[in-house]
């Protein structure tokens, strides 16, 4: 929508906001030091809204909490936009200004009234009216997000939702008002920033853009495929078509962390090759043709990671990589020599050092620099500049040249649809102690493991209505397969919500459940909306 | 890059230090402006990222036209005030302080207090062999990290760190009052019990090792702890997108302890469980 994919502000901004929006997001235990700085926040007399259909360890801490039913963020954020502009409390100035759209967005957020919104999401209608009220008058408001927003369907959607509420407000492009996706892993925001992504070149120049193209292929004097790739929903699909026959997968573990499991490792085992550079021998790494040892990145090698609020931090050697494991850089350009393109041996400095003359908004960042100022956020123009600690202050300029675009959109619940054979909406998340597959927090015993870790959650009032004990163990079905878990009540759901986390899959392969229904533009899977039921064992 | 401060302007703030005269800004404490001219200060409850609480009144110092000694960590500077911080009043205030700690607390542990009993000439020992201690066994009821209240001289930095200085999770408090008064849990309960959520910033802040990693009490005790043979490498944090700033402490090849630098905006010196325990998986690998 505004070009770069980065959040807009800075933890420093949180700490000084006067509102908090947390809209699928259970900071406290998924990002618990960004929740270091809501909490000062709230201290210093913030109010923490909380947009979860789970009463949360954040929602705890929140003045008002809005228990959502699943997949309904947009029929939630249309209503909240409508009520803003019913109750005249948008900001016409910014919105004649600096944005495009917002006939179109009022057409399209008018059937959200309050009751319908309320029938629709579950959300009592006056919360929903002092949400929109709450951040339409805040004079500095954050609005948050994490995966409860883009691990839908139509999470691309889901975003331009909550967009929508931040330039119908003005709470974007200035100092303490922004759009912070938070980020879930240390380089996820790194690696769309050196292209990592499909359609994208290092500092998010496109592919499919003759120009910025031709300003790499000089440099590396190789020629780019003109035509964006395919994100890894797309990549799994042409597996299944027959279209991809090998994969090279560096530092991911598709076998466990793919919805629809079953049907994700037939796929990867159907490849004619495999790869797989990582630092464990993975279930992934298991099925591969070839394994590469690679060096954890973090500890056992050097180079840069970004995090969600865009500052581009040092990593640092500390250890040697055991036995024959390898620093990825050198991984990467042995295997450019064996493919017969000699590129040398570069330090990961030497590779910044390339990527900062080829992507502007990296350029001021040399090691030095990271290194005296404690990292820097993008954009960097140059060794001069300290980086922007928010971005789209252009949207407050007197003219503003690009525009940003409102984006009317339609809700569309859940693929995976309840009836009377899979009545419970389970839901998916993270918990404190443990990170994704398990692979990394796997390695450290904490007593924090010990709760209960693997087990689905079930509002007491299931349990007792589907005769499942507290701490029973129950057979949980899907659409696409079962698994067997210990149940688990837990008063912060309501009834026909139940919670899985993907940290166990070797007890317990939740993946097994979720559905693989894509977002089209992301490729994100639906992870958080399954139908399922639970028998007793 | 546009930074607006929403802070109101602040004035300057001319006060004299041990005779030196010193501009700070207003607001700030009788300690930054010894910081300020290098005047050294010893503290032991002061944390650069926590409120001061005023307990260990080893930072004491005169102000003139003042009836007591006052904390330098949080009397707020005043146009004019004229500190002493060398004078016989303070200097036998923090020796005295030094000896009482000494007397009842282990200290083998404490660097910063060791350093102070030396330089004040501190005699613990004078109150005699049979003097009060807080001696008591070691608290191990979990995998990460131990309290040896024997070693904690009560300077309420690990409750503030768990509580609304940081954490905010409150799983301790002082219990207790007089010489009974110490670091407890709800009830006394094991911390697996309690609230503890591990993130071990209360151990970050721990002026004398009563808190310490499983990982550094084991190898004191076995006598394989030595910090002249440890690095420190900072790095960021492998997993959430949040971006910590890590210093792993690396003896040999390992990781024997990992912590967070105060003076980064980040964490402030601050981890989660992940953060702090979390690295363990590289290590087992061998």
């Amino acid at each position: 929508m505004f070009g770069a994919g980065g959040g807009t502000s800075s933890y420093e901004e949180t700490r000084s906001a006067d509102l908090i929006v947390l809209w699928g997001s259970n900071a406290r235990e998924a990002h618990p030091i960004f929740f270091h700085h809501v909490l000062k926040a709230v201290h210093n007399g913030a109010k923490l809204i909380v947009v979860d259909p789970r009463r949360t360890a954040s929602a705890q801490w929140a003045d008002l909490w809005l228990g959502i039913d699943v997949g309904t963020d947009i029929p939630l954020a249309n209503a909240v936009g409508r009520e803003i502009i019913a109750a005249g409390l948008v900001n016409e100035e910014f919105i004649s200004r600096a944005t495009t759209g917002y006939e179109e967005y009022c057409a399209s957020v008018e059937p959200w009234t309050l009751e319908e919104a309320e029938r629709v999401t579950g959300v009592p209608a006056d919360a929903i009216r002092e949400l929109a009220h709450a951040y339409a008058r805040a004079e500095r408001a954050q609005l948050c997000w994490t995966l409860g927003i883009t691990e839908h369907h139509n999470a691309v959607d889901n975003v331009f939702a909550l967009i929508d509420l931040a330039l119908l407000t003005g709470h974007v492009g200035r100092y303490g008002s922004g759009l912070a996706p938070l980020r879930g892993q240390n380089n996820v925001q790194g690696g769309g920033d050196m292209g990592a992504l499909p359609n994208k070149l290092p500092g998010f120049q496109d592919v499919e853009d003759d120009a910025a193209r031709a300003r790499f292929e000089e440099k590396w004097n190789a020629s780019i495929p003109p035509k964006n790739g395919k994100h890894l929903s797309q990549m799994f699909h042409a597996m299944e078509s027959g279209e991809l026959r090998a994969l090279y997968v560096i530092g991911e573990n598709p076998a466990q962390s793919e919805a629809d499991q079953k049907h994700a490792i037939e796929l990867l085992e159907g490849l004619d090759h495999l790869v797989v550079q990582d630092i464990f021998l993975t279930k992934t790494a298991q099925l591969a043709d070839v394994v590469l040892p690679a060096s954890a990145s973090w500890a056992e090698a050097e180079g840069t990671v970004t995090s969600s609020e865009r500052r581009v931090q040092r990593v640092r050697k500390a250890l040697d990589p055991p036995g024959e494991a390898r620093d990825d850089v050198e991984i990467v350009y042995e295997l450019a020599k064996r493919l017969g393109a000699d590129l040398g041996s570069p330090r990961a400095e030497d590779v910044w050092n390339e990527l900062r003359s080829l992507s502007p908004m990296h350029a001021g960042m040399s090691y030095e620099r990271l290194e005296e100022l404690g990292g820097i956020q993008w954009p960097c123009w140059d060794e001069t500049h300290p980086g922007d600690q928010f971005l789209h202050a252009r949207l407050w300029d007197d003219e503003v040249a690009v525009r940003a675009p409102f984006k009317a959109v339609l809700h569309d619940p859940p693929v995976d649809k309840l009836d009377d054979d899979f009545p419970i909406r389970l839901t998916t998340g993270r918990r404190l102690e443990s990170f994704n597959t398990g692979v990394q927090t796997g390695g450290f015993s904490s007593p924090l493991h010990r709760d209960r870790s693997t087990a689905i959650r079930l509002a007491p009032e299931d349990g007792a209505r589907y005769g499942i004990a507290d701490g029973g163990l129950v057979r949980v079905v899907s659409r696409r397969g079962s698994v067997e878990a210990p149940a688990a009540y837990d008063d912060t759901l309501r009834p026909g919500l139940a919670f899985m986390n993907l940290h166990f899959p070797d007890e317990v392969a939740t993946n097994v459940l979720t559905i693989d229904a894509q977002d089209p533009q992301s490729g994100t899977a639906e992870f958080k909306a399954t139908a399922i039921r639970v028998e007793a064992v | 890059m546009t930074v607006i401060s929403l802070d109101a302007v602040k004035r300057i703030v001319e006060l004299t230090v041990d005779g030196q005269e010193v501009r700070v800004t207003e607001g700030s404490t009788i300690l930054d402006a010894c910081r300020r001219l290098g005047v050294e200060t010893p503290t032991l409850c002061y944390g650069d990222t926590l409120t001061p609480v005023n307990v260990c009144r080893v930072c004491v110092v005169e102000v003139e036209g003042a009836r007591t000694l006052v904390p330098a960590c949080s009397r707020k500077v005043e146009p004019g005030m004229v500190v002493h911080t060398d004078s016989p009043r303070v200097q036998t205030s923090r020796r005295l302080v030094l000896e009482l700690l000494g007397s009842s607390v282990d200290l083998s542990t404490a660097p910063d207090a060791l350093r102070y009993i030396e330089e004040y000439e501190a005699q613990p020992d004078r109150f005699g062999a049979d003097s009060l201690t807080v001696a008591q066994a070691v608290k191990v009821d979990n995998e990460l990290y131990v309290r040896d209240y024997s070693k904690c001289i009560l300077c309420y930095k690990c409750v503030e760190a768990c509580g609304d200085d940081h954490q905010n999770t409150f799983a301790i408090a002082v219990a207790g009052r007089g010489f009974g008064a110490h670091i407890s849990t709800e009830l006394d309960v094991t911390l697996p019990e309690s609230a503890c959520v591990y993130c071990g910033n209360c151990i970050a802040v721990c002026p004398t090792g009563a808190l310490m990693p499983v990982s550094e009490f084991e190898r004191r005790r076995d006598g394989t702890w030595d910090e002249a043979q440890q690095t420190e490498v900072d790095t960021i944090c492998p997993y959430c997108g949040v971006g910590c700033n890590l210093t792993l402490h690396v003896q040999g090849d390992e990781i024997v302890k990992v912590s967070s630098p105060d003076d980064h905006d980040v964490t402030r010196g601050n981890l989660c469980v992940k953060g702090r325990f979390g690295y363990q998986h590289v290590q087992n690998r061998a």
